[in-house]
């Protein structure tokens, strides 16, 4: 992953805009044809309404087809531009002017400007609403139309990650004064507009004659996404050349595509991570000693290789993923040693104990099979695990944050700070390791504000270290997304890591072989 | 007449007791199982403070049997409700409006169930009923016995194993039909037909065997009587003896359980409308059962009950009107 253009260029992202720009790959990109992907992740109660987007299916229809942002993130993981050309922050990071791209029309014919960006934002903290977003325009204290091209926000608090948080799949930008008609009929700025659309069945979209992305992006006369919730189906439609794409392959069949000679398996390894939080406030769990003796008594890479078939990475109990900015890609690894294991057991005043385990598989797919694996490779060190299973009707209500020690998963989040401040700020409501550190968490509040990028580098790199080493979550690994094409498209060879399809956008990046 | 319509009228009676009975069962039967609807959706998000909030909004803090009356009263009143799904989506922007009822949600599902099981009752019900009359004629030859066995293996296999092997045989290795049956509105009937296909036949499959079994036996059941003896000493063909003489009198057990095999196709497919991705009732109803959302289910059972009733109804009174003693009883 390239990360050197994005650091460095926090501030302003004027020259990120163009980098993006200019790092579009030189490959011969014919215009035409159509794409047919099957998507899973759909409901019969989707609908173009951003606040209500949770599943891959409308995060690809709308975020990646239909609807713009105000920033994107690339494929190679650096920010840009999408509706906004540049921005600007104030020293402390508290007031961030946007410049908005001008002579962008919506599908209807409205000119885009100011009011929309302010109005499609207020729509997530509106009296009452539930959105997945809410939180990120919370913290706003003002928006402020400067002209019809410039929007300033204030924030409550000094945050760098600002423009990143404007790219996130919920905050679509709508047209001002008709917001009702362009979430019942789908009207955005995106290269696609809307021909058809059955929630829980399909979606087709055709390309905008003439787009602000010109010829650099949206390739295909026409896109149709089918739901196809069952994964055996998605495999047939894409072996019987049914569909071009399909997203989540099924791995007990994956040596029928390999044999496929006209489908292609792209992996890449996103934040999606498996994890096993323990209280870290409650005996015995509450001693690093232990919790170092249960780092080392797991066996990362044996679940890499048995849960998710080698689909995967070893992680290091860090939530931050590959897919991050500040990822630490060169720390060095926590293995498997039961001496090591042993040693902070006597540490800890400890010959043997029996500790309980809750799992399930509506934690991960696997989430029993990893316990029990566990149970088997820290049962040498004297820690007897004894593995509860789970009902998983109900496993998020009445195990997880519950029980002292389960089995969890995480999608990640798209910055440090927001993975963070979401289970890890010592008292918010999903800190399901009861994390509560000085040091980490006054690195948390000095880097949110940083501005400077080497110096929220070390700041970040410091913070996962401290969870490498001493944290209450055992992250043992990371799962890839895994997709595939057929011959008759072809992409970039950098796929994003962000979300599963190329970052959802597939229609904006592939293109017809 | 008036006889049979005093059996209707009363069958209908019958028949609404049976569906209040049937939603009883289904409410405390989804009640019964562990997890409710705000729990199911929010999933890791389900801190007690959101389950609450959703439980709320939707009426769910309310005692079941409230809440079961309060479904009733709507219902008696043609109102089936609006889904948890499209209620909780609905309020994401602060308002309930916008949310779509259950009866229209089913609505276009349900038309495209009919379909599926009017393709395949087109290609079940002859074939079967040839089958059965040609194994009747050709009884204990090689013709019936592999008929039987094929009909029989068919039946014995689960059904998303039969769609499986169809999808290998039609669609993988010949590439004659496709195996998704993604069909939508203003697709042209031909091509909804094509994409129906594979499903129909594998719904057929299923269904063949009782009705060319029941069909075979009933008419060998009557080919000891006196009045079949008679047609053969008169020196008609075994084919005519059995295709005029016989059948006419067997029909009242075969329509029967075509009837109940009718039945089947539109209570049945769920499987099938999963594996196929056939976007019918079945596959509504397995989502909303995955999340509890009692409105959907409800109308789903309601409709597969109805279904059960009116073509049981329907085998009966074809069979009393088919049978002149029964038609004109003493």
């Amino acid at each position: 992953m390239n990360g050197i253009s994005r650091r460095g260029l926090l501030q302003t992202g004027v020259a990120a805009g163009v980098l993006g720009l200019s790092g579009m790959p030189l490959r011969a990109q014919t215009r035409g044809g159509k794409l047919t992907a099957g998507l899973n992740g759909a409901s019969t109660s989707d609908n173009w309404d951003g606040r209500t987007f949770s599943d891959l299916f409308m995060i690809a229809a709308a975020h990646g087809t239909v609807f713009d942002c105000l920033t994107e993130v690339t494929a190679e993981g650096q920010l840009v531009g999408e509706l906004a050309e540049s921005w600007e922050a104030s020293e402390d990071a508290k007031t961030w002017t946007f410049n908005l791209r001008q002579g962008v029309t919506f599908h209807n014919g409205k000119a885009f400007g100011a009011d929309d960006v302010i109005e499609s934002l207020q729509l997530h903290v509106a009296e009452g609403s539930k959105s997945g977003a809410q939180p990120i325009v919370a913290g706003i204290e003002e928006m402020n139309k400067l002209t019809d091209s410039q929007v300033q926000f204030v924030l409550k608090a000094g945050n760098a990650d600002f423009p990143y948080l404007m790219s996130d799949y919920h905050l679509i930008i709508y047209p001002a004064g008709q917001v009702d008609e362009a979430i019942a009929n789908g009207i955005g700025t995106g290269l696609y507009e809307v021909v058809s659309f059955d929630p829980g069945v399909r979606f087709v979209g055709r390309r905008v004659d003439d787009h602000y992305k010109g010829d650099s992006a949206g390739f295909f006369d026409e896109v149709e996404y089918i739901a196809i919730n069952d994964t055996t189906a998605r495999m047939n439609a894409l072996m019987t050349g049914q569909v071009d794409a399909i997203n989540r392959i099924d791995f007990n069949t994956e040596a029928l595509l390999n044999a496929n000679p006209n489908v292609r398996i792209q992996e890449v390894t996103g934040n999606e991570q498996y994890t096993f939080p323990m209280h870290s406030q409650t005996a015995p769990f509450d001693d690093i000693n232990f919790r170092k003796a249960l780092k080392y008594g797991i066996n990362r890479q044996e679940m890499v290789d048995k849960i998710l078939q080698g689909h995967g990475s070893v992680g290091n109990d860090t939530p931050i993923g590959p897919a991050n900015q500040y990822y630490a890609a060169d720390m060095e690894p926590l293995a498997y040693d039961p001496d090591q294991a042993k040693y902070y057991m006597q540490q800890a005043g400890l010959d043997s104990i029996n500790i309980n385990l809750s799992a399930s598989d509506a934690a991960f797919e696997g989430a029993v099979d990893a316990a029990q694996l566990f149970q088997a490779s820290a049962g040498v060190a004297g820690i007897n695990i004894n593995v509860v299973q789970e009902p998983a009707d109900g496993y998020w209500s009445n195990v997880w944050l519950k029980k002292p020690f389960c089995a969890c998963y995480w999608s990640g989040r798209a910055t440090e700070d927001w993975m963070f401040s979401t289970a890890y700020e010592a008292g918010v409501p999903w800190n399901d390791s009861q994390w509560d550190h000085p040091r980490f968490q006054e690195l948390l509040y000095a880097a949110r504000a940083e501005l400077d990028s080497a110096t929220r580098a070390d700041q970040y790199g410091e913070m996962q270290m401290i969870l490498r080493d001493e944290g209450g979550v055992l992250i043992p690994m990371f799962a890839n997304y895994v997709q595939a094409v057929n011959n008759r498209i072809a992409t970039s060879d950098t796929i994003g890591n962000l979300w599963q399809m190329d970052n959802v956008r597939m229609a904006e990046r592939w293109w017809v072989a | 007449m008036g006889n049979v319509l005093t059996i209707i009228a009363q069958r209908l009676m019958l028949g609404l007791l049976t569906l209040l009975i049937v939603s009883v069962v289904i409410f405390a039967a989804v009640n019964a199982l562990p997890g409710d609807f705000a729990q199911t959706v929010l999933g890791q998000g389900a801190t007690p403070e959101a389950v609450a909030a959703i439980r709320q909004d939707l009426g769910l803090d309310r005692s079941p049997i409230q809440r079961y009356f309060d479904w009733l009263g709507d219902a008696l009143r043609g109102d089936l409700g609006t889904s948890f799904a499209q209620a909780n989506f609905a309020s994401y922007t602060g308002t309930n409006s916008g949310a779509t009822t259950v009866a229209a949600q089913i609505g276009p599902r349900f038309a495209n169930t009919m379909f599926l099981a009017m393709v395949t009752a087109t290609i079940a019900v002859p074939v079967s009923i040839i089958l059965g009359v040609l194994a009747a004629l050709y009884r204990n030859t090689v013709f019936d016995r592999a008929a039987n066995i094929f009909t029989l293996s068919s039946i014995s296999s689960p059904e998303f194993f039969l769609a499986y092997i169809l999808i290998l045989l039609l669609a993988v290795l010949n590439p004659l039909l496709p195996p998704l049956s993604n069909i939508y509105d203003g697709m042209a009937f031909s091509e909804r037909l094509e994409k129906s296909l594979l499903p129909a036949l594998t719904l057929t499959l299923v269904v063949t065997a009782h009705m060319m079994r029941m069909t075979r036996a009933a008419i060998i059941n009557l080919l000891a009587s006196p009045y079949i003896e008679m047609a053969r000493l008169k020196g008609l063909s075994p084919a005519r003896v059995i295709v005029k003489h016989a059948l006419p009198n067997a029909l009242a057990p075969i329509i029967n359980v075509v009837a109940l095999n009718l039945a089947y196709l539109i209570t049945g497919v769920v499987v099938v409308e999963v594996v196929f991705v056939y976007p019918g009732i079945g596959q509504l109803f397995v989502d909303s059962v995955k999340i509890r959302d009692i409105p959907v289910v409800q109308a789903c059972c309601l409709i597969f009950a109805t279904a059960y009733i009116l073509l049981n109804l329907t085998a009966d009174i074809m069979s009393i009107l088919s049978n002149p003693r029964l038609r004109h009883p003493k």
